[in-house]
C-alpha cells in the first residue's frame, strides 16, 4: 500500500497532489460545463500545448465541479490558481499562449464580479466562495475523479486502513457518534446511532445502500459528489460496511445522471484492482464489495423503503416502517440506508477525528451543508458553507443579491416536502432544528431563491403538483388529500378561490401530514402551509381582489399596449400566434385580452418596452 | 432512438436475457436494458420478458407503468425535455409552456400528430444554473427565452403544420 499523506482536508490546492512539480490546467468536466463544451476546450487546451511543445510539462487535468455552475465552463491554471470563467473553446489557445507561456494571464476570461471593479484572479478572492468551507467538495475541481491515485494523495482510503488495522467495528461506530454526524438525506437522524441498530441485529447478511436518488428538483448536491469524487463515497460505504458487519452495498443513482454512474464505475474497478473492494481487504480479514443501481425516474424511490424495493426490482413503494430498515430492509436483511453525503464525510470523520469534525457548525448539526443555490440569484452553483450561518450570508454575500435589482422575496429550501422563508429569516442562523422552527427544513439541499416576480401562490401549488404526480398511489391520503389540495391551489391561482378554502387546505394538510404512509404525503402540504403562514396576503390578493400581485398567473392578468410608447413595428402582431394583435403599421397596436393566451412572447420580443402586465389592484 | 417500422425484432433481448440470467431483482435493468434497444417498450417484449422471467405479465407491466423512465408509447422523432425543475420554474418554464402549447399545440406528454416531435416536462436536469433548460434531442439549450425555444424548434424540427 502507498497511502503518502496529506492529510489537511481544508480548502487548498494540489501543491502536494499527484504531479505537485508540474503545472497543471483543471477543467472542470461535470453535467454543468460539460453541456456547455468543457470537453472540447480539454481537447483544444491539449493541442495547443502541443503546438507550444509544452505537453510534456503541462498536465491538463479533468476535474469534478467546482461549484460556480453559472459561470462555467470553469477552467483553473495551478499552482497560481487563477480562475476563468466561461471559457470558449476557441479561449484556449489564448490560455496557453498568453498564460501558460507569456505569464500574463488572461483578463478577458477573469471572473468579473458585478459587485466590484477589478476583475477577480484568484479562485478563493471570488466572492462565490468567501464564505464557504469545503470537506465534502475539497476534492473536487481539485483532482481528477477518474484517478484513484489522486484520491490516494489526498489522504485517501487512509481512513479505510486505519479502521481495518486498528480499529474494532464498535470504535468506528462511537467515533462516528461522538462526532454528532446527522444524516444528510434530510432526516437528520444520527448516522452513528443508525449504525449501532443495524449492528446489532443479529442476521446476515447485512446490506449498506447509498441513496443517490436525489430526486428533489433544482438540487445536485449529491450528483455533484459523486461526480467530482466518487472515491469518498465508495470510501465511507466500506466504512459504514466494516461499522455494522455487511459484506455487500448498493449504490442507487437516480436515472437521470449517466455522468455520475460512469464515473462511479471507474471508481468501482479502479477501488477492486487496488484491493480497498474484495475478498480480504487489507489483510484483515473483511470483505466487501458493491454494485450500481440505476433508478427509472420516480421521486418516492428516495424514501428508503421504496428504494429497497426498487432495488429489489419491484414497484417502488414504501412500506410501514416498522420494521426499520436496520431490523428488516433489503430482502428482509439487515440494512444501513445513508445519503451520498452522510458516507462521504465518514473518511474525514475517522481521519481527523471526532472532536474536529464538532467544531464546524452548531452545536446540535456539526459540520457543513451542501447546498445548490438556484433561481433568482446572481451567482448560482453548489456550495458548501458551515451549519450556522445565516441564509443572508448565503443569498448575499455568497450569492451575490438578486439580479436586476429586484426585491428578495423567499428562500425555498428542502425542495418539495420542505418550506418557504421570508426575509424575517434571514438573520436566523441555519441548522436542522432552527430550519425546522421557521416552518422549513434543511432537506437534501436545494435552495431556490425566489424574488418578487414568483408568485408565490403559484409556487406552493408548483409544489404540490409535484408531490401529487409522484404520489406513488399506495395509501389514500396522500393520493386523493393532495389531488383536493392541488385542485383548491388551482381554482385559486385562477381566480375562482373562497376565502373558506383557506381553512380546507389546513385541513386537508392535517389529513395527509397525520395518515400518509411515508415522508412524501406527511411532508407534501409543508410548502403549502409554509406560504399559508408567511405569503398569506398574496393567497388573499387572489381571492379576495382577483388579483396577482406578481403578475403571474394567466387567468389575473391582461398584456396591454402602451400607446405612447408602441412604433407600430408589427413585430408583435407577426409573432402573436392567437391573432390577439390588431393595429396599422406605425400606429399603437392592440391587444384583444378576449384572445390573449397570455404566452408572454409580445412581452418578449418588443423592442420597445411597449407591453406591460397588468392584474388589478 | 427506436425505429418507426412495425416489426418488433424480439431476438435483440437474447443478450440482456443473458446478461442478467438468474440474478435477483433484474427486472428494472431488463426493462432499461430493453428500452435501449427499441426506444420504448412494446407490448410484444413486455410479454416476452414475462414469460422468460416466468411472472405474470401484470407485473411486469405494473413495474413498467410506475417508473416515469419507462415509455409504453412510441414517441417522436426529435425529443424535447422541457425542464420545470424548481430553478427553471422560477426562471421562466411555465411561460415557455405556454408558448409551446401556444404554437405547436402541444402539452407537456404529447406527440405532435405527424409523429416528428414529443415534448416532456421533466424536473431537474441537472443544469440549474442555466435555467431555464431544455435538452432537445441530447443537445442542452439553456437560458431560454420564448423566442429562442420557438426558433429552434422551427429550425430544426420538420414540422407538417407549425400553428
Ligand atoms: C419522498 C421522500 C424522498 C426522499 N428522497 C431522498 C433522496 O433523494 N435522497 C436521500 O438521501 N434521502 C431521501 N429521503 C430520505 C430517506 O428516506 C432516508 O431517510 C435517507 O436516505 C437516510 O439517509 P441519512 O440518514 O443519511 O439522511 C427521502 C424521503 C422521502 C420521504
Ligand atoms: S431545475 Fe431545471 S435543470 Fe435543475
Amino acid at each position: 500500500m502507498s497511502v503518502h499523506a496529506s492529510p489537511s482536508l481544508t480548502f487548498e490546492s494540489p501543491e502536494q497532489g499527484p504531479d505537485s512539480q508540474r503545472r497543471c490546467v483543471a477543467v472542470c468536466m461535470g453535467t454543468g460545463c460539460s453541456s456547455s463544451e468543457s470537453a472540447l476546450v480539454r481537447e483544444r487546451l491539449r493541442e495547443a500545448l502541443v503546438e507550444q511543445g509544452l505537453d510534456a510539462e503541462v498536465e491538463v487535468r479533468r476535474t469534478g465541479c467546482f461549484g460556480f455552475c453559472e459561470q462555467g465552463p470553469i477552467t483553473v491554471v495551478y499552482p497560481e490558481e487563477v480562475f476563468y470563467t466561461r471559457v470558449k473553446p476557441r479561449d484556449a489557445q489564448k490560455i496557453v499562449e498568453e498564460h501558460i507561456v507569456g505569464g500574463r494571464p488572461v483578463e478577458k476570461l477573469l471572473y468579473k464580479d458585478p459587485l466590484r471593479e477589478q476583475p477577480v484572479q484568484k479562485w478563493h478572492e471570488i466572492g462565490f466562495y468567501g464564505k464557504q468551507k469545503r470537506i465534502l467538495l475539497g476534492n473536487c475541481g481539485v483532482i481528477d475523479p477518474e484517478n484513484i491515485d489522486h484520491y490516494i494523495a489526498k489522504a485517501g482510503y487512509q481512513a479505510l486502513e486505519k479502521c481495518l488495522t486498528q480499529l474494532e467495528p464498535t470504535d468506528v461506530i462511537e467515533e462516528v457518534t461522538k462526532s454528532g454526524l446527522r444524516g444528510r438525506g434530510g432526516g437528520g437522524f444520527p448516522t452513528g446511532v443508525k449504525w449501532g441498530l443495524a449492528r446489532k441485529t443479529p442476521r446476515w447478511p447485512k446490506y449498506v445502500i447509498c441513496n443517490a436518488d436525489e430526486g428533489d428538483p433544482g438540487a445536485f448536491m449529491d450528483r455533484s459528489l459523486l461526480e467530482g469524487d466518487p472515491h469518498s463515497v465508495i470510501e465511507g460505504m466500506i466504512i459504514a460496511a466494516y461499522a455494522i458487519g455487511a459484506e455487500y452495498g448498493y449504490i442507487y443513482v437516480r436515472a437521470e445522471y449517466p455522468l455520475a454512474v460512469r464515473r462511479l464505475r471507474i471508481a468501482l474497478e479502479q477501488a477492486r484492482e487496488r484491493g480497498f473492494l474484495g475478498e480480504n481487504i487489507f489483510n484483515s480479514g473483511f470483505s466487501f464489495d458493491l454494485q450500481i443501481k440505476e433508478g427509472a425516474g420516480a421521486f418516492v424511490c428516495g424514501e428508503e423503503t421504496a428504494l429497497m424495493n426498487s432495488i429489489m426490482g419491484e414497484r417502488g413503494q414504501p412500506w410501514p416502517r416498522p420494521p426499520y430498515p436496520a431490523v428488516s430492509g433489503l430482502w428482509d436483511q439487515p440494512s444501513n440506508v445513508n445519503n451520498v453525503k452522510s458516507y462521504a464525510y465518514a473518511p474525514a470523520i475517522i481521519r481527523n477525528g471526532a472532536d474536529w469534525f464538532k467544531q464546524i457548525g452548531t452545536p446540535k448539526s456539526p459540520g457543513t451543508a451542501v447546498f445548490a443555490l438556484t433561481g433568482m440569484v446572481n451567482r448560482t452553483g453548489l456550495i458548501e458553507v458551515p451549519m450556522g450561518i445565516t441564509l443572508r450570508e448565503i443569498i448575499f454575500d455568497i450569492g451575490g443579491g438578486i439580479p436586476h435589482g429586484k426585491q428578495f422575496k423567499a428562500v425555498q429550501t428542502g425542495g418539495p416536502l420542505g418550506g418557504c422563508l421570508p426575509e424575517e429569516y434571514l438573520d436566523v442562523p441555519i441548522d436542522f432544528d432552527s430550519l425546522q422552527a421557521a416552518g422549513s427544513v434543511m432537506g437534501s439541499g436545494g435552495m431556490v431563491i425566489a424574488d418578487e416576480s414568483t408568485c408565490m401562490v403559484e409556487f406552493a401549488r408548483f409544489f404540490l403538483k409535484f408531490a401529487c404526480e409522484e404520489s406513488c398511489g399506495k395509501c389514500p391520503p396522500c393520493r386523493i388529500g393532495s389531488l383536493r389540495m392541488l385542485e383548491i391551489l388551482t381554482r385559486i391561482t385562477e381566480g375562482e378561490g373562497r376565502l373558506e378554502d383557506l381553512d380546507e387546505l389546513k385541513r386537508l394538510s392535517k389529513g395527509l401530514q397525520r395518515g400518509s404512509l411515508c415522508g412524501l404525503g406527511q411532508l407534501a402540504p409543508s410548502p403549502v402551509l409554509s406560504v399559508l403562514r408567511h405569503f398569506e396576503d398574496e393567497f388573499r390578493a387572489h381571492i379576495v381582489d382577483k388579483a396577482c400581485p406578481a403578475r403571474k398567473c394567466k387567468a389575473l392578468i391582461t398584456y396591454e399596449v402602451v400607446a405612447e410608447l408602441c412604433t407600430g413595428c408589427m413585430v408583435c402582431g407577426r409573432n402573436c400566434a392567437a391573432n390577439a394583435i390588431t393595429g396599422e403599421k406605425l400606429q399603437p397596436h392592440v391587444i384583444d385580452p378576449e384572445l390573449c393566451e397570455r404566452c408572454g412572447l409580445c412581452y418578449e420580443v418588443c423592442n420597445f418596452d411597449a407591453i406591460v402586465i397588468k392584474s388589478p389592484r | 432512438m427506436g425505429t418507426h417500422n412495425d416489426a418488433v425484432d424480439l431476438s435483440l433481448m437474447d443478450d440482456v436475457f443473458r446478461e442478467y440470467e438468474g440474478q435477483r431483482g433484474a427486472l428494472i435493468p431488463i426493462l432499461q436494458k430493453a428500452q435501449e434497444k427499441y426506444g420504448w417498450l412494446p407490448p410484444e417484449v413486455l410479454n416476452l420478458i414475462a414469460k422468460k422471467l416466468g411472472i405474470p405479465v401484470s407485473k411486469v407491466f405494473g413495474v413498467a407503468t410506475f417508473y416515469a423512465q419507462f415509455y409504453l408509447e412510441r414517441r417522436g422523432r426529435h425529443i424535447l425535455r422541457l425542464c420545470d425543475g424548481t430553478a427553471c420554474h422560477v426562471r421562466g418554464t411555465p411561460i415557455l409552456l405556454t408558448a409551446l402549447e401556444e404554437h405547436y399545440q402541444l402539452e407537456p406528454g404529447e406527440t405532435t400528430e405527424d409523429g416528428e416531435l414529443t415534448v416532456e416536462l421533466v424536473y431537474c436536469l441537472g443544469s440549474c444554473a442555466l435555467a431555464p433548460v431544455a435538452v432537445l434531442d441530447g443537445e442542452v439549450l439553456g437560458r431560454l427565452r420564448q423566442n429562442m425555444l420557438l426558433r429552434t424548434l422551427k429550425k430544426r424540427i420538420d414540422l407538417a403544420k407549425p400553428a
